[in-house]
């Protein structure tokens, strides 16, 4: 057997993954985001109302747009800023560093109904210790999660704590800065300030912009903390925290393709968040050239 | 390669600044700010176990106790007789054994494809499988309900196990490519002179010289099974078929007079408990995994 015939074959399961998994099923969603589909009946072609009525005549859609745009505005910029400052604090020569470094990771192994059912527990408005630490100290208690103003933040702030993974990749980043580099910025009388900027900075460049891409790709689609918060399994699946103000726009898509049946405009709503992650992580790649520093260039 | 490993980090130098005092200051601020940190991230874990050893009075008592008097053990016992645990735990097993199965097997040998043979379309190939990385799940939920309900499938384990049999995600090929790709040619070379056969090199060269690699992907795969919230949602309506990630939302929906927030935090704590263990058992090469695949991003 030829080493073509040979290699085709050790990758094959990859290929075929590829074509019945991936490929056919992203196909399949835009062909049906032009259809009325509830599985049960077959399709039936309706041209573009799916995106129309999305966009003209639906307000849980535009809510679900303005709620998901508000988190991850919050989120994103703020798990990097986060996830940056830990790692650089983690990367310091102290005594019990590795223990630290376990402790600051470990909550993002913690599974999301987990993670959910513990923080929808501390966050309760009467009853959750953060509220009554707020109050020891004489801060306002927010209602959290039952106030409509709160629901965004208090996502942000479940998310902060499961800002492990980025910031071990910032961590191992950190870590592959040479040190010479550090030496030779001490040489020329740079102080702690220069260092970071004109040598840690620039030297990170490169995993700034990969969490950033993983965190635009992850975050616009935020799924399981809002279901599991809001919507409990064999509860009520209408319910999205008060005033909607949960309803992240993958909840909105789930409902209508599981709740509600219209695996067409689901599957319109499915391109529409493909599309702008597409355009989003495009953006993302052009600017890199004007920030982001690689030592091969 | 150049792996974190948690004591490894480079020595931070003061000779030259000369100013040990201030380093002195420094190090001991690093340390508040860590403590005080990692104690913020470890409120939550204490927060589950002690809620899950009051009883339904208890957790609602203002101030909250942060520790139960008294510490009811016997949630432990109790919860086996409110839900079925042990149905939970092996489906969640089997998914979690079955799928991860899956993953390793098919991804280390299409990563052995792409990493030690040579074929034509080979890097096309491996570019078209890396792109499916960017691919929101959100577009294939549709189609790929749709296929499995037309199976038959909706209710059984095979949307859940099946879909990974296929090369084991982008990921994970990636993972175990770049590591194939570091032994050394000539070990196969000398083996194919010898007369041994791909398959035969792939399993008694390869694979055992991968150990730390494939080891790292059945962690991350064991814990993204494990830890799986929407795949179950989807493809798990009945509740013989439940996991214990769904058991933990439905404890919040049973419609009983009770209040189950107790129980709740008891099987929270119980999925969480093997995860903390798997992490500490294999912290080294867990690691590792990680931030090869960040640092090559």
């Amino acid at each position: 057997m030829s080493e073509n015939v040979q290699g085709w074959l050790f990758i094959l399961p990859a290929i075929l993954g590829f074509f019945i998994f991936q490929f056919g099923p992203v196909v399949a969603s835009l062909v049906l985001s032009f259809t009325k589909y509830n599985i049960i009946n077959p399709p039936e072609y309706i041209g573009f109302d799916n995106y129309k009525k999305m966009f003209t005549d639906d307000d849980l859609f535009t809510k679900s747009v303005t709620t998901t745009l508000q988190y991850s505005f919050l989120a994103i910029p703020l798990s990097l800023l986060v996830a940056y400052g830990v790692a650089l604090l983690l990367n310091q020569n102290l005594r019990g560093m590795g223990i630290y470094r376990t402790i600051w990771y470990l909550p993002s192994l913690v599974p999301s109904v987990a993670t959910a059912a513990v923080w929808g527990w501390l966050l309760n408005r009467n009853f959750g210790p953060i509220n009554y630490m707020l109050g020891l100290v004489g801060l306002p208690q927010p209602g959290w999660l039952i106030d409509p103003n709160w629901v965004v933040p208090s996502l942000v702030l479940i998310n902060l704590w499961s800002v492990g993974s980025p910031m071990l990749i910032f961590l191992a980043g950190l870590q592959g800065v040479p040190q010479h580099l550090y030496d030779a910025n001490a040489v020329d009388g740079g102080n702690a300030w220069h260092r970071f900027r004109d040598v840690t900075l620039p030297m990170t460049s490169s995993v700034v912009f990969f969490n950033l891409v993983m965190g635009i790709i992850g975050t616009f689609q935020t799924f399981s903390i809002v279901y599991i918060l809001f919507t409990p399994v064999g509860g009520n699946q209408n319910n999205a925290g008060p005033d909607n103000a949960g309803l992240l726009y993958v909840l909105y898509l789930y409902r209508n393709a599981f709740l509600y049946f219209r695996s067409g405009y689901a599957s319109a709503m499915a391109w529409i968040l493909f599309l702008v992650i597409v355009a989003l992580t495009i953006l993302a790649f052009r600017t890199q050239r004007r920030w982001v520093y690689y030592e091969t260039e | 390669m150049n792996p974190a490993l948690p004591e490894e980090l480079p020595q931070e130098r003061h000779t030259w600044s000369g100013n040990h005092r201030r380093a002195q200051i420094g190090k001991t601020l690093g340390h508040i700010v860590l403590l005080l940190g990692g104690f913020t991230m470890l409120l939550p874990f204490f927060w589950l176990i002690t809620s899950s050893l009051k009883t339904p009075q208890t957790i609602f008592s203002f101030p909250p106790q942060w520790f139960p008097r008294p510490a009811q053990w016997s949630n432990y016992v109790d919860l086996f007789d409110v839900v079925p645990v042990f149905r939970y735990a092996q489906n969640t097993l089997i998914i979690t054994f079955g799928a991860t199965a899956g993953q390793v097997i098919t991804s280390a040998i299409v990563a052995y494809g792409f990493a030690r043979l040579r074929f034509a379309g080979r890097d096309k190939a491996f570019a078209v499988i890396l792109s499916t990385l960017m691919l929101p799940y959100a577009v294939t939920i549709v189609p790929l309900y749709v296929m499995f309900s037309e199976l038959n499938w909706i209710n059984t384990y095979w949307p859940l196990i099946l879909p990974y049999w296929f090369g084991g995600g982008a990921f994970n090929i990636f993972l175990l490519r770049q590591f194939f790709r570091g032994i050394p040619m000539d070990l196969d070379e000398a083996a194919i002179l010898d007369g041994a056969g791909r398959l035969r090199i792939f399993w008694s060269i390869i694979l055992p010289l991968s150990k730390p690699a494939i080891i790292a992907v059945t962690i991350l795969s064991l814990l993204h099974h494990w830890n799986d919230f929407l795949g179950p949602v989807i493809y798990l309506t009945n509740s013989r078929m439940w996991t214990l990630a769904i058991g933990i939302s439905a404890l919040d929906s049973i419609e009983s007079g009770f209040d189950w927030t107790h129980y709740q935090m008891v099987l929270s704590t119980l999925i969480v408990i093997p995860v903390i263990l798997i992490f500490f058992l294999a912290q080294r090469v867990f690691i590792q995994g990680i931030t090869v695949t960040g640092l090559k991003g």
